[in-house]
């Protein structure tokens, strides 16, 4: 067998012939389907994809896309990164956090503010990356700020088992993980609901399976269809779910099948379910208050929640959006980027108003970027 | 604008250009400086002259192909090399932090010593400053250099619909080796950053009689950056094919796997050049000897003025925003 190179991971992914011979399938099925089918990609990822790739040129009129809720920066409340902010700016704290979160705006300023104010901040590729800082800097408290889907919560959970076995006593965490199905549940439960059929999403689905998206076809009877992250990946998707349509079936299919399966992957979710209870309630911007819908650590490793730590400086006040910034209706997926008043001119990747311009996953920074050119 | 400078506003990006709209041009304000060029042309006794200045400040100061020695001459020498001269005397200050390695200070001072070889190019003046330790990051090295134009009117506001845009070679490698030997990065790979000194491809093109448009390497904010700046600065819309832009396989792994765009990535030995339509193959085969990647990329037309289109292999397309904000490896 030859070896496998990083880049038989994507090159076929992103074939030119595939993908217009998936175009022209497409276009040939949507004429046999005499109504407008309205897919909402759930994950922020496949936002990018749709957008960078210029897919949205290659579909026929009647299919659109609907972008979801799926980017882990775009849905946290400002009031939680205030949170970030006002940790960071303790003395004594080395606040540590992933990527994009760094620039999201809160109502005192973004991490990167606080940054240039002389706070300590920093960001990790991986969480475990959180134990040298903790081990270089032991006069320091090192808080990791938590935030992510199904695909980023069993790095916390290894993280934390991590600090416990070794013993590590400066190491503190703020959680911010939600969970997938129970907001695709509250959008299906909008009297307003356009949505047809759901793209899954990848990285999660690894972790999850495709098991927790089969309450869809059966509660809501509308398909589910997990697919990669790739053109093809999200070309071949679009294909079965209208196959779906046209054969009269509705059910959870995996087209991403080199890295899901049914069952997901087990030991990452016992060890999510050994440290993480559930939260009673969630705000997601935009959406609201979804019970349930996020995580915590359990009771026994209270000593480690910096939420609890903090309490008394960690305001709780709710704070809304800028009154012109409508990602709320973005995320629900009931308004497109350009109808919004301030898109491209007030708010910009430079100085995003509202989170869904903040972070390279968010509807508004992809339509932005790549330009809608249809 | 903010009340603190961060460091977004030295990305190379949008934010950078208005830090120096907003603060800098405000003050310094003069039509040489407004032409925003990579070298300022200053004519002194009937005789052109490039000059440029650049500093210094990269971590790890000793990285995979080069280090922040070699950096510091061939920085400030291809900037001015991009305007068509010959660089000819430098300056050289140093910004050291107490307690550096006095054997790290000889090789980068050897390394700068060989760069300035292979430009023939001489240091004339310098200075030396030593910090308190912690109050400068280990070194930063800022270069000043005046160079003679051997061609003028090489331009970034000078590019027309006559024009056709070219790459020196394959980009990215620098800013993705940097970013894999970075702190909590680590990523195991074989990659070398790119920099060079491009005056022996500038001389080469000149001495076979090209007529150049326009020349700019693509350091920070990477090509995407030279890209946007020129269809700003000439009123054209720029049509990029993306299958032609020359990526090696490595950089495209550490992009994929970072979620990093290769054309948003710093070079340090990559440069585009504008040259007219009639001069494509002459300029390919003048850039095939120095590096066989060199590739032509981009066309000019006036469909979206200001802004550049990427075209893919399918058949859609899409804009290529110049890069924003710092580089942040993806979440998930």
């Amino acid at each position: 067998m030859s070896k496998l190179e990083l880049k038989n991971l994507y090159d076929d992914f992103r074939d030119s012939k595939t993908i217009k011979s998936f175009a022209k399938k497409i276009n040939e099925d949507a004429t046999k389907i005499d109504r407008n089918i309205n897919i909402m990609e759930v994950c922020g990822g496949h936002t990018h994809t749709i957008m960078k790739y210029g897919i949205l040129q290659l579909l026929p009129e009647n299919i659109n896309f609907i972008h979801g809720p799926g980017c882990p920066v775009c849905i946290m409340p400002k009031e939680r990164i205030d949170h970030a902010y006002i940790l960071a700016q303790q003395p004594d704290v080395i606040l540590v956090t992933l990527g994009d979160m760094i620039k999201v705006p809160g109502s005192h300023g973004s991490l990167q503010n606080a940054r240039s104010e002389g706070a300590d901040v920093r960001f990790v590729y991986s969480p475990l990356d959180v134990l040298k800082i903790a081990k270089d800097n032991p006069s320091k408290k090192v808080i990791f700020y938590a935030i992510g889907f199904e695909t980023t919560t069993p790095m916390s959970a290894v993280l934390l088992e991590k600090v416990i076995k070794q013993g590590i006593k400066n190491v503190f965490f703020h959680i911010n993980h939600v969970r997938v199905p129970e907001p695709m549940r509250v959008l299906m439960d909008d009297k307003d609901c356009q949505i047809n059929a759901f793209l899954g999403p990848s990285h999660v689905s690894a972790i999850t399976g495709s098991k927790i998206y089969e309450e869809f076809p059966l509660t809501y009877h509308t398909p589910v269809v997990v697919s990669g992250f790739e053109p093809v990946d999200v070309m071949q998707s679009i294909y079965m779910i209208l196959r779906q349509f046209i054969t009269g079936r509705c059910e959870v299919e995996n087209e991403y099948g080199r890295a899901v399966t049914r069952e997901g992957n087990v030991s990452a979710q016992r060890l999510v379910e050994k440290y993480f209870d559930r939260k009673d309630s969630f705000r997601w911007r935009g959406i609201g208050d979804i019970p349930k819908s996020s995580l915590k650590l359990r009771d026994e490793y209270a000593k480690y929640d910096a939420e609890i730590i903090y309490a008394d400086i960690l305001p709780d006040k709710k704070i809304d959006d800028h009154k012109l910034c409508i990602c709320g209706e973005i995320l629900k997926g009931k308004a497109k980027p350009m109808d919004c008043k301030v898109f491209g001119n007030a708010c910009k990747p430079s100085s995003p108003l509202g989170s869904c311009m903040v972070s390279s996953e968010g509807a508004c920074a992809a339509y932005y970027k790549y330009g809608n050119i249809r | 604008m903010n009340k603190t400078v961060t460091l977004a506003m030295g990305n190379g990006g949008e934010e950078n250009n208005q830090l120096i709209k907003k603060v800098f041009y405000k003050a310094f304000k003069n039509d040489i400086l407004e032409k925003s060029e990579d070298a300022a042309i200053l004519e002194l006794n009937q005789k052109n002259i490039a000059m440029s200045t650049d500093s210094f400040t990269v971590s790890p100061i000793f990285f995979p192909g080069s280090d922040i020695g070699k950096l510091s001459i061939c920085g400030t020498c291809n900037d001015l090399a991009m305007m068509g001269a010959k660089p000819k005397y430098l300056t050289v200050s140093f910004v050291i932090e107490e307690g550096f390695l006095m054997d790290d200070l000889e090789k980068i001072a050897k390394s700068m010593e060989k760069e300035l070889e292979i430009n023939s190019t001489l240091v004339v003046s310098g200075d030396t400053k030593v910090m308190p330790k912690g109050t400068v990051d280990k070194i930063i090295i800022n270069t000043t250099g005046i160079g003679e134009v051997l061609q003028n009117d090489i331009s970034s506001n000078a590019i027309s619909k006559d024009d056709v845009i070219l790459v020196s070679r394959d980009i990215g490698s620098h800013g993705a080796a940097i970013f894999a030997s970075r702190e909590g990065i680590e990523l195991e790979s074989e990659l070398k950053s790119d920099c060079t000194s491009l005056f022996p491809v500038v001389k080469a093109l000149l001495d076979e009689g090209l007529k150049i448009t326009a020349l700019r390497d693509a350091t920070r904010g990477g090509v995407s950056a030279v890209l946007n700046e020129w269809a700003k600065q000439s009123n054209v819309c720029i049509e990029a094919y993306e299958e032609k832009i020359p990526v090696s396989d490595e950089v495209k792994g550490i992009c994929e796997i970072l979620g990093f765009e290769p054309t948003a990535l710093a070079n340090e030995g990559t440069f585009l050049i504008a040259v007219n339509k009639s001069k494509i193959e002459q300029t390919i085969k003048i850039l095939k000897r120095f590096n066989k990647n060199c590739s032509y990329i981009a066309d000019i037309t006036d469909k979206y003025i200001g802004k550049v289109v990427l075209h893919n292999s399918w058949g859609t397309k899409r804009f290529l925003e110049s890069p924003t904000g710092e580089l942040l490896p993806r979440i998930c």
